[in-house]
């Protein structure tokens, strides 16, 4: 089905590095107070009006202290609100007038976001990570053993570090509102939430709970947080009445806080007694052989979704096993000592990267187009077209959905309304919000109010003269201003745009499937594209909530290229007498989340046929031999079209599932007939490195002929689009790491014995001969 | 040519004649000026009579162009509005059904009224909650009274101002000659409620119906044998596009607006001591006593009216937000029964008929807003938006007649009219509406404490509004209501003289 290219089992993989969906995380993990504190706090009286990120004043005998941090959108635990919020804290302690004290955020939207991962990033070796993490322990700490009561008042995202500060008070109020939501999100930048958070958690929770909150990193909204325990009470916001909803709801919310706070102050807070299955429950869950027989699980559960190819998890593991046989002072020891380990590896330094590279591509470089898109019609209602509507009726467009058979249209309707159903069932939606936004969808076979349309996206088959064909049809309906927008993998936009009465206004879409779960979109600019159009693509792609990468039109743009050229080695090995699974359990070793062989059933062995034909007669041998097309094309007419066809290089039966699959005897068969002398003996390693390589030295060569713009763009692109090792970083990260002039060493080695298409690109020689980084 | 001269007279005549009548009657020289003005306008009211007789196409486009308290067509006059005692469910109606209430209510309009069986053409009731055998209900009071098969009913549904819009559209056919004489009422019966299997047993129990063989029957009949499919479904009390309560809608506005607790109760309490004086003064006379088979004595007076100290009031829980939330059961209205019926004709038939009219229906407005947010902020933008349409200010207005869903709902509501902030950014207006006299608003008590028996409260509050307009020698008034789903209604109200 259209491009199709990228399959569903990306996505499992994504779920660790989809870092959060909130737009005001900007910044996320615990950054904690830096070692200068503490000589701040030398006693020195705080000077109220001289502070810049916080508020304070007094209702009767309660303080209310509201972080306002100077010039940002969002409060953070940075360094200047940390070095306020200390002292301020200490003479709050000590001021006889105060009895109680009440903190929450002066922002909507943003209790406190975590902070700034630049802080991080400069600590310079593992004792000061070690010294961050005692630090913010500490903090908690004298918060949590205050004398007078303090409440948490939570509006907006309490995350990271926020969320630390906010288990450490007396007692938490939370606003039921969207933006509010709860979470230790560090796990997603290969740490783990340092200041005390595993070691409360594990106190508030139940085992499993607390390790399904660590060890995913999720955010939980405020009924489920109050339903966990998390929070004691929900305050529930209010509409606009005298002054804006915005101001009022801190008011309010503000109000209920300092009602509780002097409640407290004469009522200790006494949590409410479990009722009887709540006991047993908890009586159970204390005994050393269920928590053994959960640590197990959860274990198992983490090595069989990362090969154990992260530390995280299982340094979390181990410090949460350590807190609960040995009690929170070894505990608290554990967790800093995690930290400051998981701080230095690399996998935390790549993932920080790639959280970076995403925070980049999810904003707006190129500007506002002339005319905002309000009305987007999607041309052909398969998987990727219905998935296009998908993600864009729920953003404020109209779409229209076009097909030419009512038949197809229900199967969209029907594709998009089960997605949207399901966000119901998860409660992420409201019945009304679903009714609501399946209104913004209208589905016809005719071509009615084209006219209207700011965009239209076509995602018919992927054929050249198709593409033109509809290209020809539509343009005589569309307006003046509306762009033509392709979702294709490989076919070529100038191409596609040949016959085009304003070429300027065509432009790729390059979706991957499925488009509700894939983040990536790959923008493809062709020479003629004009400036306007690129910028009208990319915020519709943003709107529509995708990290976007904007790539020149050459062939196979950037993904699918460097999946060819992958895919070219793969059918090497293969020919060379490696088995499919060998192929498969050595690219999953190296993190791959799909192995490399079943990749190509999944995405239609039609279709790579079709791409590898084309791309074979542009790079030549430098892709494969002709052997590889000819290949391609006997497997197709012996009805092996992957998994569409219940067989490809697999076999597939309902019920058959992973790595029980067998190999296709039909494939073995055929494959013989084009057996390749293999040099040397396929060991798991050489399979990674000859695929691998291919993949490094066509990502860099795609940077050197400026198809992407940017190492980022490429990190970011085979990540969220191919399933590139997250922990890795991406290709260019990767080639950082490990040494550019070591990747080329490797690269002459294969050279010698494989030949030609494993020559390092000049790009690499060069960056190889000046010792330099991709990033600096 | 005569046509359009007469018309631009017409129009003349009816400027000058609505505003000078609003001046005079605003200036506290009531009786002896405002009966001064009647007698000066009306030759000029029959004059224009006649122009809208023979031209209706020109009357209609003045008054659409023109700000004035009359809406198109055909003067309307309400006769006389009637209700059965408002009781808390399950009490002595707990073993009637609707129907009977509101059958009970047409019988008592009737008598009260004097008019044959046959005079009314039309009949239109409103309700809430339907008894699935009687979803119709108009037709089967109308039916089970003893009017003629030949007249009409509808049945219609707007939430809390179902019977607004039953008079709305009672009036409208008046207006525009499709009928003369036009019952309008509401009913309400909470005491029983139709509850439901849940639709996955309904669905088994349908196909059930529609099965040939006995194999067939038995495999669906052991689907049912599961405890899910027996937990009954109760009517959904929340509103269906948000699903919240409305109670705790009413809390959160009550915040909103800075609304007190004890703001609250004080309301809360005003409500029903006006309500027990109303009620010993004499002032309810448009209860029709019920009598009730095999009951002991006459139900004549509603049940729900408890004048409570503010202490007692101080110290119940709230009963939607726990435990911060303003709203108790002491501010809320309570679940009612009852039902209310009123006649409402044209000028020509209350004359034909000998009737002598308490007011003029005139115009109304239905108006919509926010579900969530502002839920029962209904009264506010109504009010604006008709007085605005009529050219008028609150300072012409002299009785008000409010419903009262919640104290706290009304106190917004008084709040919010009375907000150049709200005024601005939400009703789109210069400046505020302005505050309303308490003096003038809801002095026989309102649905706090008489009740609130959804379907039927409309014809109650057009009925209060006519007749304090006549005890207290007024001459108009505002009639305002919130309603679920973030809807709104509001009529003025003129006494007819």
């Amino acid at each position: 089905m259209a491009s199709a290219i990228f399959t569903t089992f990306l996505c499992r993989q994504q779920r660790f590095l989809t870092l959060t969906r909130s737009p005001v995380a900007t910044q996320l993990w615990t950054r904690l107070a830096s070692t200068s504190v503490q000589q701040q706090t030398a006693n020195k009286p705080v000077n109220l009006q001289q502070l810049k990120n916080l508020k304070v004043d007094y209702q009767d005998d309660i303080a209310v202290v509201q972080f306002n941090q100077e010039n940002s959108k969002v409060n953070t635990l940075s360094k200047g609100m940390m070095d306020e919020f200390v002292p301020l804290f200490e003479q709050l302690q000590n001021d006889d007038k105060v009895k109680g004290i009440v903190v929450m955020s002066a922002k909507p939207g943003s209790f406190i976001a975590g902070a700034d991962i630049n802080m991080l990033e400069s600590a310079k070796n593992r004792d000061e990570l070690f010294k961050i993490s005692r630090n913010g322990q500490d903090i908690m700490h004298q918060i949590e053993q205050s004398r007078k009561p303090i409440v948490a008042a939570i509006a907006g995202s309490c995350l990271g570090g926020g969320f630390e500060v906010a288990l450490a008070c007396h007692y938490r109020i939370a606003m039921n509102d969207k933006r509010t939501g709860f979470g230790v999100p560090e796990i997603k930048l290969g740490l783990l939430p340092g200041a005390g958070g595993t070691q409360r958690l594990v106190q508030k929770l139940s085992l499993p709970d607390a390790l399904d909150l660590v060890l995913t990193g999720k955010e939980v909204k405020t009924k489920k947080a109050k339903s966990l325990g998390l929070v004691d009470a929900v305050v529930e916001p209010i509409g606009p009445g005298l002054q804006a909803a915005e101001e009022k709801n801190i008011d309010y919310l503000r109000s209920v806080a300092v009602q509780k706070a002097k409640e407290l102050t004469f009522k200790k807070h006494v949590k409410p007694q479990p009722g009887l299955l709540e006991n047993i429950k908890s009586k159970i869950m204390s005994t050393s052989y269920v928590q053994n027989y959960i640590f197990e699980q959860a274990k198992k559960k983490v090595m069989s979704q990362t090969q154990g190819l992260y530390p995280a998890p299982l340094k979390i593991l181990d410090v949460i096993k350590q807190t609960v046989e040995s009690g929170s002072k070894v505990g608290y020891n554990a967790e800093a000592e995690g930290f400051a380990d998981l701080g230095a590896t690399s996998e935390s330094k790549a993932l920080i990267s790639l959280f970076h590279g995403r925070t980049e591509c999810k904003k707006n470089k190129y500007g506002k187009p002339e005319r905002e898109v309000k009305n987007i019609a999607v041309i052909g209602a398969g998987l990727m077209g219905a998935g296009v509507a998908h993600v864009s009726i729920d953003k404020g467009f109209n779409v229209i959905l076009r097909d030419q058979t009512t038949k197809a249209l229900s199967r969209g309707y029907s594709q998009i309304t089960k997605g949207y159903q399901g966000y119901v069932k998860r409660k992420r939606l409201t019945n009304a919000e679903y009714d609501r936004i399946l209104a913004n969808l209208e589905c016809q076979t005719t071509f009615d109010n084209l006219e209207k349309c700011d965009m239209v996206i076509e995602a018919v088959f992927e054929d050249l003269g198709l593409k033109q064909k509809v290209l020809a049809e539509i343009e005589q309906r569309i307006p003046e201003h509306c762009v033509f927008a392709s979702n294709t993998s490989a076919l070529p936009i100038h191409k596609i745009a040949a016959n085009s009465k304003r070429p300027e206004k065509v432009i790729g879409m390059h979706y991957f499937s499925p488009v509700d779960k894939m983040e990536l979109l790959e923008i493809v600019r062709a020479k003629q594209t004009s400036d306007d159009t690129v910028r009208s693509a990319v915020s519709v792609g943003l709107k529509q909530g995708k990290v976007v990468i904007v790539v020149g039109d050459g062939p196979g743009f950037y993904t699918t290229r460097l999946l060819m050229f992958a895919g070219a080695e793969v059918f090497r090995l293969l020919q060379e007498g490696a088995s499919p699974k060998d192929i498969d359990k050595a690219t999953k070793k190296f993190g791959f989340p799909v192995g490399s062989a079943t990749l190509f059933d999944e995405v239609g062995i039609d279709v790579a046929a079709h791409i590898a034909r084309d791309m074979q007669a542009v790079f030549g041998d430098r892709l494969a031999d002709k052997s590889m097309p000819a290949l391609f094309q006997d497997l197709v007419s012996n009805n092996l079209h992957g998994r569409k066809t219940g067989q490809g290089l697999y076999i597939y039966q309902a019920g058959v599932k992973g790595g029980d699959r067998e190999v296709n005897p039909k494939f073995t068969e055929l494959i013989k007939n084009y057996a390749a002398e293999a040099k040397e003996q396929i060991t798991t390693e050489t399979i990674q490195w000859r695929t691998g390589l291919r993949f490094l030295n066509e990502a860099a060569r795609c940077l050197e002929e400026k198809i992407i713009t940017s190492p980022t763009d490429g990190d970011i692109g085979a990540v969220f689009g191919l399933g590139f090792p997250p922990m890795k970083g991406g290709p260019f990260r990767f080639m950082d790491t490990y040494g550019v002039s070591k990747i080329v060493d490797l690269m002459n080695s294969y050279r010698s014995k494989y030949g030609e298409r494993f020559a390092p690109t000049q790009l690499l020689v060069d960056m190889a001969k000046e010792d330099k980084k991709f990033y600096s | 040519m005569a046509f359009r001269c007469s018309f631009q007279k017409g129009l003349i005549h009816l400027r000058q004649s609505n505003t000078s009548s609003i001046r005079l009657a605003t200036t506290k020289t009531t009786t002896l000026a405002s009966s001064s003005a009647q007698k000066q306008s009306q030759p000029s009211g029959q004059q224009q009579q006649q122009q809208r007789t023979s031209s209706p196409t020109s009357g209609t486009s003045s008054s659409n162009k023109t700000k004035s308290l009359k809406g198109l067509g055909r003067d309307v006059v309400f006769i006389d509005g009637v209700r059965t005692p408002f009781l808390t469910s399950f009490t002595s109606y707990k073993d009637l059904m609707g129907y009977h209430l509101a059958r009970h209510a047409l019988l008592g309009l009737v008598k009260r009224t004097k008019i044959d069986k046959s005079t009314p053409e039309y009949c239109v009731m409103g309700t809430v909650i339907q008894e699935v055998k009687t979803s119709n209900v108009a037709r089967e009071a109308l039916l089970s009274a003893g009017f003629p098969e030949s007249i009409p009913g509808h049945t219609v549904t707007m939430a809390c101002i179902s019977s607004n819009v039953a008079l709305a559209s009672a009036a409208n056919n008046i207006a525009t000659g499709q009928n003369e004489a036009v019952i309008a009422g509401g009913v309400e019966y909470m005491s029983d409620v139709p509850i439901r299997y849940p639709r996955s047993m309904r669905k088994l129990m349908l196909s059930l119906n529609r099965a040939k063989s006995t194999p067939q029957r038995l495999g669906l009949i052991t689907k049912m044998l599961s405890v899910k499919n027996f937990t009954p479904e109760a009517p959904a009390i929340a509103e269906f596009s948000t699903g919240e309560i409305m109670g705790q809608s009413a809390d959160r506005l009550a915040a909103a607006f800075n609304v007190t607790r004890r703001e609250q109760d004080e309301y809360a309490q005003r409500s029903h001591k006006l309500a027990q004086e109303a009620a010993e003064k004499g002032h309810l006379d448009d209860i029709v006593p019920m009598h009730i088979p095999g009951a002991e004595d006459v139900v004549s007076r509603d049940n729900g009216v408890r004048v409570s100290t503010l202490e007692q009031m101080s110290k119940l829980k709230p009963a939607f937000i726990k435990p911060h939330g303003t709203v108790t059961a002491a501010s809320s209205s309570f679940i009612t029964d009852g039902a209310s019926a009123s006649l409402v004709t044209s000028v020509e038939k209350a004359k034909e008929l000998g009737l002598k009219p308490k007011a003029y229906l005139r115009r109304y407005i239905f108006t919509s807003q926010d579900p969530k947010d502002q839920l029962l902020l209904g009264p506010t933008y109504a009010t604006a938006k008709l007085l605005e349409q009529a050219g008028l200010t609150l300072n012409d207005i002299d009785v008000f007649e409010f419903h009262e869903a919640f104290a706290g709902q009304i106190l917004a509501n008084l709040k919010a009219l009375n907000s150049d902030y709200f005024a601005q950014k939400y009703l789109n207006r210069s400046s505020k509406v302005g505050e309303i006299p308490l003096d003038k608003f809801n002095v026989w008590g309102g649905s706090l404490s008489l009740g609130h028996p959804f379907g039927a409260t409309g014809v109650r509050l057009v009925t209060t509004a006519a007749n304090r307009l006549i005890k207290e020698n007024k001459r108009l008034a505002l009639v305002a209501a919130c309603a679920a789903g973030g809807q709104g209604h509001a009529m003025l109200v003129e006494r007819y003289q």
